[in-house]
């Protein structure tokens, strides 16, 4: 590995944190796009201050291009307060007309101006060693490497400060306006981050894919766990190792690094989104398959319990009342023996004393909208759980 | 430099076909944008148009050459595939919609852009002119292309005026709709699958990373203007025409301008114009009836005034001092003239009095605020 | 024929229904006769919105089944007029107050065919009996929620059903308004038409309606007003003791 090499990846994974912590806080309050309407619109800011400076990495750029970025949230809160398109159509026109401003920018200056539209879509990271600080003839290292560093030191320390009114106002934006934090301070606050960061970001990345690497880690990680501790730190690893994975994947088939990063990041949540305990897609199929069940078994159950007369609890008209299909009747029955719940005698169906003890508890349950307390029964009495 | 475009657009037959194929691009955009926007699906359209770049390349590599229906046939299924992954995220999991758009959007398109570094390195390159799928180049239509619009463009259009009715009860009350009889998914399925093929029509024209504004804009400033779904279908139809056929002189005369931005910023000023100056929605019209109320709030506030001191008077006309009126704030020359023309007061030199009108509009005012 | 016993409009058997095989309703056995006007109550998540919905197929019941006029509700369409909560649509879409009205001649129209001057002197005639004619222009956001309301329920007078489904007509209206509607609803008893309805203010209960189901997941007590709607039935639903607080009006 050369040294070049080192530094790239440094800088992808620096970028990758400095993504991923705001990005919590994006698909949390469900903002996402957001971050897809910012890394757009900073176009115009960033040619106006390559105009200003012609140097991608210089202050005034990142001034500019911020500016840019929160000015776009600003628009698209003033036009959906005046209720004259939905929300997110509001979105949907702002950061299109500020990017096609920045595209015509570079198009009708292309002589002057050696900024490419792609360069800030797309990003190159592979150059960024070559571009470096020197201070007093000494070499400090690539450029983005320390503009990244600081926007992520910034980032963490305003994390830490303002740690517990991130959490507040995320989660309960009442009660943080209660308890004297102003939301719209947290969320202006966090657009600015998200702004500077998207800034920060684009050379190395890519406008475009700096929406992946601020939503996608986030969303990986709330598949797993809902804990905001564990989702920041969560977050940044899938994010530093989809962007380690990543960089050897891109330098292995000598493809886009952001794009075969944004690739990596994508089969992650695929993976995740498949496999996650509890919330994954299969997870979810089993749950739903056995809640399918217990609830039809449930259902059957009180039926049986709510009817006096033989009819309708005959064995061989119980499609007929429930409207089910005999196939699905008869798996019911079954089970319900298999726990001892009923026993059929003469075609006429009756619960047994435990049949009889689960029900009415459950009837209780569900007529006070105790969802817990039914869990909790029905992990005592189905036999087939667990 | 408009008379020397149209002058061109006389004899120069590659213009006339590009001028008619973003002419046709703007119009479906819009009309079938109307319905993207009334369903609360604005930044869909973004998720498939970035979606769809991946296809366009993984078509371009089994193939090998740029056949361009080929390619769009690619956009087509990728953009459907990413639309089924929207709808499993947001089904599936507790991820909201916003989320489910981005982290399809911004992978799909990074695979996408994998795929097209690849491409590029290959050592066959016929690969020139991918990249005007970024932005659009209108200058690479051909009259086939434009053919193919027209035809879907067509469809769309008959399909629309065919199921208008179930079209606009799905969009208005979806629940009704189902109550009598309708099936609400298959309506549904068809309006989507309109708006992707519109997204797919665009890319070669707009390009995947602006092809959203194109079905929002023209829409979104359209319903400033009406109250009808009709007039607003129309009316989106005709900005987009409009839009694409500006856009594409504008690009065209300017040397080099990809079309994409420039059609997005000319529909943007529609956007604008309409925001501020329809006469039903607009905020100049807004602005201009709040200060209205606020000035009447005002006079009305100087006559109960007047009324107070007047009530104390056996006879209501008989005359004050204006100088009375000092230790009240609110009025001033010209509210006491607009009083006057009103017939609510009468002016006499430094005096007034309130006319028989003027008291009971005054009178009443209290009444209602009681 | 014997005039004694009433025909059973809506009859409702063993139906469960649940929200992600959360239930929502359980076991409901419910058979509503021809001709009453009828309230459901109960408290929030009680699911009575499921109940209307789930009666008009709208959500997929678990187990269960239900029967208009004996036959399934799939083959009854006709005789079935359904009000949705007024919250429940964007108002600021683009359209007229006769506009939405006539969408309930669309039942009855079928696919594709276009509602023609039939269809329009139908609407027009429904916007006249809630006293909407003079709106019949006006786009619906520059409506009041009390006129929101009449257009909601002139476009199931339109359909001219023989069972009306109203999910909280009296949400967010004015005094005016609400007197109207319950006017319309009572008539429309005295044609011979059942009306079910989702209802809220308990007080007025035993006023505007006949006949009353008292539901909480379960259904707890179906019947004439007169005979059910008591304190014992009150407190089985809410689960708070309503002795006090119904006599003496602190609801």
């Amino acid at each position: 590995m050369t040294s070049a090499q080192l530094e790239i990846q440094i800088i992808l994974s620096l970028v990758a944190i400095a993504c991923a912590l705001p990005g919590v806080f994006l698909v949390l309050r469900k903002m996402a796009l957001i971050s897809d309407a910012i890394s757009h619109s900073i176009l115009p800011g960033i040619v106006i201050g390559f105009f200003m400076t012609q140097d991608l990495a210089s202050p005034m750029l990142i001034l500019m291009a911020t500016l840019t970025g929160v000015l776009t949230v600003v628009l698209v809160e003033y036009i959906q307060k005046t209720g004259l398109v939905k929300e997110d159509t509001a979105i949907g026109l702002v950061f299109p007309s500020l990017f096609s401003v920045g595209v015509i920018l570079i198009a009708r200056n292309a002589g002057d101006v050696h900024l490419d539209v792609d360069a800030v879509l797309l990003g190159e990271v592979a150059f960024a060693p070559f571009d470096r600080w020197v201070y007093n003839g000494t070499d400090m290292g690539p450029k983005s490497l320390w503009m990244i560093g600081t926007i992520l030191s910034v980032t963490i320390c305003l994390l830490v400060l303002f740690y517990k009114e991130l959490k507040v106002a995320t989660f309960d934006a009442g009660l943080a306006a209660s308890l004297g934090f102003t939301p719209i301070g947290i969320h202006y606050g966090l657009m600015t981050i998200s702004s500077v960061t998207t800034v920060g970001a684009f050379d190395a990345i890519g406008a475009v894919l700096v929406v992946a690497f601020m939503i996608v880690p986030a969303a990986c990680v709330y598949l797993l766990t809902t804990n905001l501790k564990k989702l920041l730190l969560g977050a940044s690893l899938v994010g530093v190792f989809a962007s380690v994975t990543g960089y050897w994947l891109a330098h292995a088939i000598d493809a886009s690094i952001a794009g075969t990063i944004a690739t990596v990041l994508g089969l992650i949540f695929f993976l995740v989104y498949l496999f996650a305990p509890g919330k994954g897609y299969f997870s979810q199929w089993y749950k739903i398959k056995q809640q399918k069940t217990e609830v039809a078994m449930l259902v059957f159950m009180l039926h049986i319990a709510n009817h006096e007369e033989e009819k309708e609890r005959n064995i061989n008209h119980l499609q007929e009342h429930i409207n089910w299909s005999q196939q699905r009747a008869k798996k019911v029955v079954k089970l319900a023996m298999q726990n001892n719940m009923i026993e059929i005698e003469n075609e006429i169906i009756s619960l047994t004393a435990k049949g009889l003890e689960f029900t009415t508890k459950a009837v209780s349950y569900i007529s006070d909208n105790k969802n817990s307390e039914l869990e909790g029964i029905k992990q005592k009495f189905f036999l087939f759980r667990g | 430099m408009i008379k020397e475009y149209l002058d061109l657009l006389m004899v120069d037959y590659t213009l006339q076909i590009i001028t008619l194929g973003t002419a046709v691009l703007g119009a479906v955009c819009g009309m079938l944008g109307s319905f993207a926007v009334l369903r609360k699906q604005s930044l869909l359209g973004d998720a498939i148009s970035h979606a769809s770049l991946p296809g366009i390349a993984i078509v371009f590599l089994v193939l090998g050459v740029k056949n361009n229906n080929g390619l769009l046939l690619g956009a087509l299924l990728s953009g459907l595939i990413a639309a089924i992954f929207i709808k499993g995220i947001i089904s599936k999991t507790h991820l909201k919609s916003d989320t489910a758009l981005g982290i399809v959007l911004s992978t799909f398109f990074g695979f996408g852009m994998l795929l097209l570094t690849y491409i590029q390195k290959l050592p066959n390159a016929n690969q020139s002119g991918l990249e005007k799928y970024l932005f659009g180049q209108a200058a690479t239509l051909l009259a086939s292309d434009v053919w193919l619009m027209s035809t879907i463009a067509t469809i769309a259009l008959l399909v629309v005026l065919l199921f208008w009715k179930e079209f606009k009860m799905v969009l208005f009350d979806a629940d009704y709709t189902k109550t009598l009889g309708f099936n609400v998914k298959f309506i549904d399925t068809l309006i989507t699958s309109f708006i992707v093929i519109a997204i797919v029509m665009g890319l070669q024209t707009v390009g995947v990373v602006l092809m959203s504004a194109m079905l929002l804009a023209p829409a979104a400033a359209a319903r400033q203007w009406t109250n009808s779904l009709a007039k607003m279908v129309l009316l989106a139809g005709l900005f987009g025409a409009v839009s694409g056929v500006l856009g594409t002189a504008v690009s065209a005369s300017a040397n080099n301008l990809s079309t994409g931005p420039v059609i997005v910023l000319i529909a943007t000023l529609f956007v604008v114009f309409s925001f501020v100056f329809s006469p039903i929605r607009g905020l100049l019209f807004k602005q201009i009836k709040l200060w209205k109320n606020r000035n009447d709030l005002k006079l009305m506030k100087t006559l109960s005034f007047m009324y107070d001191i007047v009530k104390t008077h056996e006879n209501i006309s008989h005359p004050h001092k204006i100088q009375m009126l000092n230790n009240f704030q609110g009025y001033t020359r010209k509210s006491l003239k607009r009083l006057q023309a009103e017939d609510l007061i009468l002016l006499n030199k430094s005096n007034w009095s309130l006319t028989e009108k003027g008291f009971l509009v005054a009178k009443n005012l209290y009444s209602q605020e009681l | 024929m014997d005039d004694e016993i009433p025909k059973i409009a809506i009859a409702i058997d063993d139906l469960t229904v649940a929200y992600n095989y959360k239930p929502v309703l359980w076991d409901i056995d419910l058979q509503i006769p021809e001709g009453v006007l009828m309230a459901i109550v109960g408290p929030n998540g009680a699911g009575k919105s499921t109940l209307l919905k789930s009666i008009l197929d709208i959500i997929k019941p678990l187990a269960g089944s239900v029967t208009v006029y004996g036959k399934p509700y799939k083959k009854q369409r006709d005789l079935v007029a359904y009000v949705p909560q007024k919250g429940s649509v964007d108002w600021d879409f683009p359209t007229t107050a006769l506009d939405v009205v006539m969408m309930g001649t669309y039942g009855s129209l079928g696919w594709i065919k276009r509602p023609g001057q039939k269809e329009k002197k139908l609407a027009l005639e429904a916007l006249e009996k809630v006293g909407m004619l003079p709106f019949q222009n006006r786009q619906i956001s520059q409506l009041s929620g009390g006129q929101q309301q009449r257009i909601f329920l002139a476009r199931a007078l339109v359909q001219n059903a023989a069972i009306y489904f109203m999910d909280e007509p009296f949400q967010g209206v004015d005094a005016t308004t609400e007197k109207a509607i319950i006017q319309i609803l009572k008539e429309l008893r005295k044609a011979g038409k059942t009306v079910i309805v989702v209802h809220h203010d308990l007080q007025t209960v035993p006023e505007y309606f006949d006949w009353v189901t008292f539901l909480n997941v379960k259904k707890i007590a179906t019947g004439p007003v007169a005979q059910i709607f008591n304190d014992d039935n009150l407190t089985k639903t809410y689960g708070i003791n309503y002795k006090t607080s119904i006599t003496e009006g602190k609801l």
